[in-house]
Order: C-alpha cells, then sequence, then structure tokens
C-alpha cells in the first residue's frame, strides 16, 4: 500500500514540474501583446446578454432540495438490501418505517405544492 | 434488537411520531384555526412528559446494542424537557396570532427538536449524542428563522445555523478520532477500554478527539469562550423559541455532556460517584465554568434591552451548571437545571406577554417602565422569577444554587464556588435593575390604552401559573424533586 | 507511518482547511461549504479508521453523517436563499442587525 502512495505521489510531482516547466517556457516565448477582445472573460460562443445573475424560478431549487434529500435518504437503504436475506422480521419492519417516514415526508412536499411545476 | 429496546426511548418515540404524525394531520388543519395543531402538539408533549414520569423509578436499561441508555437522569430530563415544551406552546398559541407567525409547522418542528433534546439525555453512544444533537438543531434552526421576512429573525436563524453547524463539525470529526483511537464510540465499551488499557490515556488522537467532541458540545451550552452567537439567536429569535432554547436546549446538551465526561472518566481514577469526572478534566471545566461565570454575569449588566440581557443570564447559568459538572455531581447540575428552566419560562412569559403586539417587539427595560403596577400578576411573576434567578431564598434558584455549590466545594474546587458566589451577588445589580424598571419607573410616555396584550389569555395564564409555582415548590419542597432523581436505584451515567 | 496514517492525515488537512474556511471567509454559502468539508473529512476519517479495525461500523457511521449533512443543506440553503431574498447579500459583514 506504501508502494501505492509513493506512485501517487511521484505522479503528483511529475505532473507538478509538467506543467510548471511548460507555462513557464511558454511565458518566455510568446508575445505580449494585450487588447479588450483578448483580455476579455468569455466561456464560448456569444458575450452574455445582461447580468448573469438571474433570478432562477424558485421551483428549481425547491425541486431539488427535495431531490437531495430524498436521494440522500435512499442510501440507508442500501445496507438493509445487502444484508435482506439475513435480516430477521423485527429489522424489516423497522425498514417498513424508515419509508413510512419518507413517504410521509413526501405527502407533506406534495400537499405544500412542492411538487408543482405551475 | 427488539420490542423490548422501543421502552428504552419511548418518550422519544412518543415525540417523534407525534411530530411527523402532527405534520400530516396540519395539512388537514384550515389556516384559521391552526391553534388546533397547537393544542395537538401540546397533548403529545403531555403524554411523553407522563410516560417518562412512569419509568423514571424504573431499572437502568441499556437498549438497541448500547446505543441508548434508559435510567433516572435521562427520565427526569424528559419530564421537565417535555413540561416546558408543553408550556412554550401554551405560551406561543396567543403570540403567534398577535404577531402573523400562526403557522402550522411551528409545532411538528418545535416536538422534533423536542424527540432530539430526549434522545440526547438517553445516549449511550457518541454517534446517538451526534444525531440527537443534530435532530434537536436543525428543527431550531428553521424555529429561529420562524418570523421571516422579519430581518432579525432570519438573521438569527443564519448565524445559529452557521455556529450549530460548525460546531458539529467538530463534534463529529472529534467522534471520527476517538473511534480510531479506541476502535468502538460507545461511551459504555470506552471506559472499559480505558480501565483496560492504560496506554490509552494518553493516546495523542484520543485526546484530539476528545477536545473537539468538548469544544462542539460547549458550542451548544453556550459557555465561554463558545458563547459568541447566543445573545444575537436569543434577541433575534422568536421570543417563544427563545424560550425554548434557553431552557430546553440547555437541559439537553447538558446532560449529553455529562455523559461524554462520565465516558472518559476512567482518564484517571477519580472521587465522585456516582457520576464521575476525570481528574485531567476538571482543571479545564473549572476554568471555563468561571470564565463563563464572570463574563456572562458581567456583560449582563451593560444591557440595555431584557431580551438580550436574558441571553447573558443563560450564558452564566451555563457557567453555573458548569461548574456542577466539574465537580461531577450529575443530581445537582440536573437540579439547578430544572430551577433555572422554570425561573427563566417564568421571566419569558412576561417577555412574551409584552411580545405579543403586532410591529416591532419593544424589550428595552424603558418599554417595561411601570408594567408591574399597569399588570401586577405579571409583574409579581417577574418578581418571582428574577429572584429566583439572583437565589434568592424561597425560590428554586437558592436551592438549586445551595446544592451545585455544595458539590462544588466537596469536589475541593472552593475557588469556583467562591467564584460562583460573588458572580451571584454581582448577577443581583442586574436582575433587580428589572424590578426597579417594572415597578418603581414611571413610563416616559403615557403609554396608550393597554395593549390588547397584555389582557388576560388564559393558556398564557395557566403557563404563568404553572412556571411560578413551580419556581417556589422547587424551593420549597425540593426533596420531592430530588426523590425524583434518587428513587430508583443509584444510577451511573456510562456504565 | 502505516497506511491508514495517510488517509488520516489527509482527512485532517481537509477537516483544518474547512475549519479555516469558516472561519476566514465572508460569504454565508462558501462558510457552508467549508462546514460541509469538515463532515467529509470526519466521513474520510470515519473509513480510514474502519479500515484499521476491520469493522463496518465505521463505515456506517459515514452513512448517518452524510444524511445528517444532507438534511443540514436542505435547511441551511433554504435560509440563506430566504435571507437573499430579503437583503440581497449572502456576506455575513452585512448581518449586522443584531448588535448589544
Amino acid at each position: 500500500m506504501r508502494t501505492d502512495f509513493a506512485f501517487v505521489g511521484v505522479m503528483i510531482v511529475s505532473a507538478a514540474l509538467l506543467m510548471g516547466v511548460t507555462l513557464l517556457a511558454a511565458s518566455f516565448l510568446r508575445p505580449k501583446k494585450p487588447n479588450t477582445a483578448k483580455l476579455s472573460t468569455y466561456e464560448c460562443g456569444m458575450e452574455t446578454v445582461g447580468d448573469t445573475w438571474v433570478q432562477f424560478r424558485v421551483n428549481y431549487y425547491i425541486l431539488a432540495l427535495v431531490f437531495v434529500l430524498f436521494d440522500i435518504e435512499a442510501i440507508l437503504l442500501f445496507p438493509i438490501a445487502v444484508a435482506f436475506n439475513a435480516l430477521p422480521l423485527f429489522a424489516v419492519l423497522n425498514v417498513v418505517l424508515f419509508i413510512l417516514v419518507l413517504l410521509a415526508a413526501l405527502l407533506y412536499a406534495w400537499r405544500k405544492g412542492a411538487l408543482d411545476w405551475e | 434488537m427488539n420490542v423490548a429496546d422501543l421502552e428504552t426511548v419511548l418518550p422519544f418515540l412518543l415525540l417523534a411520531t407525534g411530530g411527523v404524525a402532527l405534520l400530516l394531520v396540519d395539512l388537514a388543519v384550515p389556516q384559521a384555526r391552526k391553534s388546533l395543531t397547537g393544542w395537538l402538539a401540546f397533548v403529545v408533549a403531555l403524554a411523553a412528559g407522563v410516560s417518562a414520569l412512569a419509568l423514571v423509578s424504573g431499572k437502568t436499561m441499556k437498549g438497541f446494542a448500547g446505543m441508548v441508555q434508559a435510567d433516572a437522569f435521562a427520565y427526569f430530563a424528559d419530564v421537565l424537557l417535555c413540561v416546558v415544551a408543553a408550556l412554550v406552546i401554551l405560551l406561543s398559541l396567543r403570540y403567534h396570532t398577535a404577531r402573523g407567525l400562526m403557522r402550522g409547522e411551528f409545532y411538528p418542528l418545535l416536538l422534533l427538536s423536542l424527540s432530539g433534546m430526549s434522545l440526547a439525555v438517553h445516549a449511550a453512544d457518541l454517534l446517538v449524542v451526534f444525531l440527537a444533537i443534530e435532530l434537536l438543531s436543525i428543527p431550531l434552526y428553521v424555529l429561529s428563522g420562524f418570523a421571516r421576512p422579519r430581518l432579525e429573525s432570519e438573521e438569527a436563524a443564519l448565524k445559529y445555523f452557521l455556529t450549530g453547524a460548525f460546531a458539529s463539525g467538530f463534534l463529529v470529526y472529534g467522534v471520527a478520532l476517538i473511534y480510531g483511537a479506541s476502535g468502538t464510540t460507545a461511551l459504555g465499551d470506552l471506559r472499559a477500554a480505558l480501565l483496560d488499557n492504560p496506554a490509552l490515556t494518553s493516546d495523542a488522537l484520543l485526546m484530539a478527539g476528545l477536545a473537539l467532541v468538548m469544544v462542539g458540545l460547549l458550542f451548544k451550552i453556550a459557555a465561554v469562550p463558545f458563547h459568541f452567537w447566543a445573545p444575537d439567536v436569543y434577541e433575534g429569535a422568536p421570543t417563544t423559541v427563545t424560550a425554548f432554547m434557553a431552557t430546553a436546549t440547555k437541559a439537553a446538551a447538558f446532560l449529553a455532556l455529562m455523559r461524554v465526561v462520565a465516558g472518559f472518566a476512567a482518564l484517571s481514577p477519580s472521587l465522585a460517584q456516582p457520576f464521575e469526572v476525570a481528574d485531567a478534566l476538571r482543571p479545564m471545566l473549572a476554568l471555563i465554568a468561571a470564565i463563563t461565570m464572570i463574563v456572562g454575569n458581567v456583560t449582563a449588566l451593560a444591557q440595555q434591552n431584557v431580551k438580550r440581557m436574558l441571553a447573558y443570564s443563560s450564558i452564566a447559568h451555563a457557567g453555573y451548571a458548569l461548574a456542577g459538572v466539574a465537580s461531577g455531581d450529575a443530581t445537582a447540575v440536573l437540579f439547578y437545571l430544572a430551577a433555572y428552566a422554570f425561573a427563566t419560562l417564568a421571566a419569558f412569559v412576561v417577555l412574551i406577554a409584552v411580545g405579543s403586539t403586532e410591529g416591532n417587539e419593544d424589550h428595552r427595560y424603558e418599554a417595561y417602565a411601570g408594567l408591574g403596577r399597569r399588570a401586577p400578576l405579571l409583574g409579581v411573576i417577574m418578581a418571582l422569577a428574577m429572584f429566583s434567578l439572583i437565589g434568592i431564598p424561597p425560590t428554586a434558584g437558592f436551592v438549586g444554587k445551595y446544592f451545585l455549590f455544595r458539590a462544588v466545594v466537596a469536589s475541593d474546587l472552593t475557588w469556583l464556588a467562591v467564584i460562583g458566589v460573588l458572580t451571584s451577588a454581582l448577577s443581583a445589580a442586574f436582575y433587580l435593575r428589572v424590578l426597579m424598571v417594572l415597578f418603581m419607573r414611571e413610563p416616559e410616555t403615557a403609554p396608550e390604552a393597554e395593549p390588547a396584550a397584555l389582557a388576560a389569555d388564559a393558556p398564557r395564564m395557566v403557563a404563568a401559573y404553572v412556571s411560578a409555582a413551580a419556581v417556589l415548590l422547587i424551593g420549597v419542597f425540593p426533596s420531592a424533586v430530588l426523590a425524583l432523581l434518587t428513587g430508583g436505584e443509584l444510577v451511573a451515567l456510562v456504565r | 507511518m502505516e497506511p491508514t496514517s495517510f488517509v488520516v492525515f489527509l482527512s485532517s488537512v481537509l477537516f483544518v482547511i474547512g475549519a479555516l474556511g469558516v472561519l476566514l471567509r465572508r460569504n454565508a454559502l462558501m462558510i457552508f461549504m467549508s462546514i460541509e468539508l469538515m463532515l467529509n473529512a470526519a466521513n474520510l476519517a470515519f473509513v480510514a479508521f474502519a479500515q484499521r479495525w476491520a469493522q463496518l461500523a465505521g463505515q456506517v457511521f459515514v452513512f448517518f453523517v452524510m444524511t445528517v449533512a444532507a438534511a443540514e443543506v436542505a435547511v441551511g440553503l433554504a435560509l440563506i436563499v430566504t435571507i437573499f431574498r430579503t437583503k440581497r447579500s449572502t456576506s455575513v459583514d452585512e448581518l449586522a442587525q443584531l448588535r448589544g
């Protein structure tokens, strides 16, 4: 295992060297003629119109939050799925209870309109 | 795991089930009748309190493979927490209507936070401590911001959230390090491991883990120097939420802290029974207690706002209780927390009565001028609360401080008890100032027609009488309360 | 150093970066991300120690910490969005309504 980490270390060092040497060499060799077009930020294609910090529809973020919660709760079901054949009945009932609590939360979100798009 | 395990956390189960069920029930409650949700929550809290009262003298049991412990300490704290929550619900009905906060989610969130507190006092495993602290905190973050779109409430919520989550980061990393050093997170196994393996008692990883866990918990009880968030949060949150945080959260976090300290008692042999504290930890705890008492009381002296003064008062009282933790007497600490909780709640009855108006709540001292004469009942209740917080007989605060300082002196920390007595004397200055304003000072501007909020409101009056009666009865018959704690077998925080 | 120590060392570095981020950053979102980094540092430490003790328990703890972190994300982001709507800013320096 220690040697595995040594490989990672060598990799990091050589990657840093490669990048550093390339950039350093380029900064000496390249011509420097800045103008506004060159210095402007761009990602790809068009320049943005207006303020990029526009407000998204609030539905996006409510849906996203609901998704994150239910998505993460699902990981608690993975160990149960793995051990399912060896579980006693009481443990299965607990799992059912857990899912019922999640269902209650879903019902609440639904009735509160968090899932509606319009 | 089997059905018998469920009994060890019965109050928690009632509260959690009730909270989730109430969230759904509330969907069917029309907006005009949200007080119905409040009453249902009141019933759930009382039911959990009664179940804890029925179990308090039973045997000490462990459940869920040693994750939780059911003993007299835990059930006593459950009873205290449920009573406090029930009173807060009574206080909130009118206050929320008046301030336009009558949203149904308040009560399920309160119950869920309460269930976290109940789990925290039963915790026998560091992981359960972490989960319980999170379960009690996350609903409280929301509750602090409940008065949105009022900026001060939102600001309190965000500050509470950021500091609270920061503290949880320390707590959980500390748990990870302790697990790494000892291979277990169960407090009982940890104690056994420390006894079996003396090399572990000087393990750097374990010490670092313990330090981080302590920092996380000291944040939650708002001990100096981890207290800076408390005044802002207490001031900005809706007053009912502040009342709940200042009393119940503190009690729950203290019992969790004591269990963690007891789990590490085997770091070095020690004297106190039944709850032990390692000699290695006592100087640190005593020092933080002393600083907290001094800073809390001195800063409270400078406040111009009653609500903020009570926030610093809660910091100061955390210092007293922490002195009790350093002495190793869990009974004295729990008794003190109960006395403090009822006195503070009685004071908040008056604040909530004053704050039950539309528009801005005004808790500056001037706003209280002459209130004791216009509303004598509120004046008397405030007087009782202030006397109890100072520690004047025959109130609960006096007996609480007596037991506490006796335990502190008995554990060779006389200097700490001296600081406690001196700062208590100092605290009389700002507690009595409230009474001066209430009874002696004339209002600068003639108050307009008596605000409707001060008029009698039946649930609030019940809460007022119950908390005032508790302050007096605990002060006059302390043995009845102590009997709850020591009625069963001799209990240990960690076994 | 035994292999676990490398991972624990990495996790402690992450934890310190997170803690410093909380103390030095002035934007509520960045503070929040730093807190998440602290929690994930703890997760990494749990996994490493689970390997040291050859136990599954340590890995199960990670699941709990992750779900708690998700709950915190939901509440925290909601709070930050709410306060942004009122104030149009997420800088904690501008949260100065409450002063003693």
